[in-house]
């Protein structure tokens, strides 16, 4: 079960992320929002997640004090799905199909590949905060297996080189954006 | 007639670079000042052509394939200006044979009768395509609740999302539920890997599948429709919503419906959060009620008590794509096709190793074997087939000997696998039935909800079992011990996912135990696919003594000078590969 991953990953990441201070009042809108609305708790944890990219510990503080969601609910939801995360993760987020078609087509050395090139193990993040690599399970493109998704943006048809190739473009884009600031 | 392009912008099209396509059109349109019309469609089901171009002009209409960046000024330039149509790269076409056209023939379109053919964003092609023309024909006649039922029942349809339960049975036990609020939910939880016949629809005609919905409402007198959608498919979320505003604007949705007092309906879009377990109706209730997705005892059903402890009907994407149809039509339109007991046309996602990989539409009963190799193309490379995987996690793999059955709830059943939502996911000699069982509890495993100790620890412990056999640590045993637990599992779990979980690795077992037995007793991998039991050889006649390989080694097993035959200290080897894939000169051999 997820779950075991998730406190893994807790475990390892407690110290860093209790440093992190979050804004919380940018969740406000969103507590307006839902609050008093029956089946609340899920929109409101994937509001949270979509602003911060995870949800903050304190978030579920927030909730629990001004929406009256208990907190071992929004726990035991949040550890429940996979779209939940509990800790920060990197701007780009590297989702590797695993479905059916594309572990028949070798999707497995597709991960393998990217792992070497990041130098980060799968469900982890960069130093430098800039890619997440992760394995999901299908992505609904399956003739044009092996696939993954960054952001929006699908890539197909992949091969060891050309998914290093997608990374290494990401990171000359983003080199370019800094030299700008 | 103004010249129409048409572009396919389904989420697999965009993948292959649909949107730069468009994007580039649209530029030497402007630049070149052209009078032409350029337009947006969705996913017209063949994939392995993608991204795929439109023209419509006076001459009729030309679908053209593999239209990748580099080839539209060429394509603009020749049909367009020129009026030459580019008939190599035609797959479909008014004019003339295209290279594709027996994939279109052999199939039959209701549910997918509009994908690739409007543009999902805009109801007024929609209705040019007969969209909410059902509905308007239950308003304007009226059409008693009973009479829509009744047909519904007569057509023959079955559950498409894999259960098979008759649907007009369905909508009849929650018609003769007496409480006033009642729900209708459409189940757009697609989790099964290596399907996507769900997501094409919605992306391309979600006016089908909501309209589906509103019949269903007014059917069993539902109020509150509810789409419970991946969140994986943003693009799909997205036109929902886009059609339920469109649909709202139009009088389809809302308070009286088209003139039938007291007939109102709300639908809105669940955003799930990544939960296999979901797409069981029990699970997806608890998830819409903003719980843990776990599935609960039936009776009762939801048809008694679901949403909110109220009588909901849940149906699949593709079941309420098919609705309108077979209103509009009767129920002989739609059950002249299929066999005895499964009426009507099923749709497939065809992917893995095959050469024309996408989506079929195909009348019941027409065997695998018509489907992979005559619509599909056959296998990619023109290798050995070894078997199709049918029905996803809950399925099974079908082998060679049994293609020539019918595709029918019962006849595939009769195999161990089962119909499931669609996936048929193809495979070559170079697949591993034993590595592939293991994919498949290595998923149930992880989306086990936890709930029932058979499903959450027996496929804990079957899948420690497959890993050691595919890392070549099989014991004797293992076999009789994996049915064992695959009996109890079965027995023990109180929904589909856990009762069906097993069956991948029965099915493997039925029809490739000797593959399970050759990485036991032999620690040999009949596919060469598990690393861990190969061995790695020169050949010394191939290998010109480059060096590559010992250079790459990384455990230094590889021995020998430059320009001399070298060779592997299999002691050390770690599998990994390197020096196959290295080597220039096919030197390097597995068995």
């Amino acid at each position: 079960m997820r779950i075991n991953r998730i406190q893994n990953q807790i475990r390892e990441t407690e110290e860093e992320s209790s440093k992190l201070v979050e804004d919380l009042s940018l969740i406000d809108l969103l507590i307006k929002k839902y609050k008093n609305k029956h089946g609340n708790l899920i929109p409101l944890l994937q509001g949270v997640q979509s602003i911060y990219g995870y949800i903050p510990r304190d978030a579920f503080f927030k909730l629990n004090k001004e929406v009256g969601l208990e907190l071992s609910a929004m726990y035991g939801v949040a550890t429940f799905y996979s779209q939940f995360r509990l800790n920060p993760v990197g701007k780009h987020i590297i989702k590797v199909c695993h479905g059916t078609a594309c572990h028949v087509q070798d999707a497995s050395k597709i991960t393998d590949a990217l792992m070497d090139s990041l130098k980060i193990n799968d469900g982890e993040t960069t130093e430098d905060n800039m890619f997440t690599l992760e394995s999901v399970a299908c992505l609904g493109c399956c003739s044009l297996a092996p696939v993954m998704m960054i952001g929006e943006e699908t890539y197909g048809k992949l091969t060891n080189k050309s998914s290093v190739k997608v990374i290494k473009n990401i990171k000359i884009q983003e080199s370019k954006a800094t030299n700008k600031e | 007639m103004k010249k129409q392009i048409i572009v396919g912008m389904g989420s697999c099209g965009i993948a292959a670079g649909a949107s730069k396509v468009y994007d580039k059109i649209n530029d030497i349109i402007i630049a070149d000042g052209l009078d032409v019309e350029l337009k947006k469609t969705s996913c017209i089901g063949m994939c392995y052509k993608e991204p795929l171009v439109e023209i419509i002009d006076t001459n009729g209409r030309f679908l053209y394939g593999d239209i990748t960046e580099d080839r539209v000024i060429d394509l603009i330039d020749k049909h367009i200006e020129n009026h030459e149509p580019i008939k190599d790269l035609i797959v479909d076409s008014d004019m003339f044979e295209g290279s594709e056209k027996a994939y279109f023939d052999g199939q039959v379109k209701i549910a997918l009768r509009n994908c690739g053919y409007i543009d999902p964003e805009c109801i007024e092609e929609a209705e040019e395509h007969k969209a909410y023309k059902a509905l308007k024909m239950i308003a304007n006649k009226p059409i008693l609740c009973e009479t829509i039922i009744q047909t519904i029942i007569d057509s023959g349809i079955r559950g498409r999302g894999g259960g098979g339960f008759p649907t007009g049975m369905k909508w009849r036990f929650a018609r003769n539920n007496r409480c006033k609020m009642k729900y209708i939910i459409c189940n757009a939880d697609e989790g099964d890997p290596g399907a996507f016949m769900d997501r094409s629809l919605l992306e391309g005609d979600p006016h089908a599948i909501i309209e589906g919905m509103i019949i269903g409402a007014y059917a069993i007198g539902a109020s509150e429709g509810v789409i419970y959608c991946r969140a994986e498919y943003p693009l799909a979320i997205k036109r929902l919503n886009i059609a339920i505003a469109q649909a709202n604007e139009r009088g389809y949705l809302g308070n009286n419906i088209l003139g039938i007092k007291g007939f109102n309906l709300d639908i809105y879009v669940k955003e799930g959060a990544g939960a296999f377990v979901c797409g069981e109706e029990t699970a997806l209730i608890a998830s819409v009620e903003g719980l843990r997705g776990m599935p609960r005892k039936r009776p009762p059903f939801p048809a008694e008590s679901g949403l909110w402890k109220k009588p909901t009907n849940i149906n699949n994407v593709e079941t309420f794509a098919n609705i309108p149809y077979i209103i509009l039509n009767g129920a002989d339109s739609y059950n002249k096709y299929g066999t005895e007991k499964s009426k009507g046309t099923k749709v497939f996602a065809l992917t893995g190793k095959i050469k024309h990989g996408g989506l079929v539409e195909v009348p019941m009963g027409v065997t695998i074997r018509e489907v992979i190799f005559g619509l599909g193309g056959g296998i990619q490379d023109d290798k050995k087939f070894k078997a199709v995987q049918l029905g996803g996690p809950s399925g099974g793999c079908i082998p060679e000997h049994l293609l020539d059955i019918p595709i029918d709830y019962d006849s595939v059943n009769s195999t161990g696998a089962i119909m499931g939502s669609g996936g048929m996911v193809v495979m070559d000699e170079s697949t591993c039935m034993v590595d592939m069982a293991r994919f498949f509890l290595a998923f149930t495993q992880d989306e086990s909800c936890g709930k029932c100790t058979f499903c959450r620890i027996g496929t804990k412990r079957m899948l420690e079992i497959l890993t050691r056999i595919t890392e070549g640590k099989g014991k004797e045993g293992d076999i009789e011990q994996l049915e064992e637990l695959s009996e109890q599992i079965k027995d023990g779990s109180l929904c589909g996912l856990g009762q069906t979980a097993p069956n991948p690795v029965l099915t493997t077992l039925k029809y490739f135990r000797h593959e399970y037995e050759a990485h036991i007793h032999d620690h040999k991998c009949p596919a060469k696919n598990c690393k861990a039991l190969l061995t790695y050889e020169i050949i010394p006649d191939m290998c010109t003594g480059c060096t590559i390989c010992a250079i790459k080694c990384p455990t230094d097993t590889i021995t020998g000078s430059k320009k001399e035959i070298h060779f592997i200290e299999q002691e050390g080897c770690i599998q990994c590969g390197e020096c196959y894939s290295r080597c220039n000169f096919d030197a390097i051999r597995i068995y």
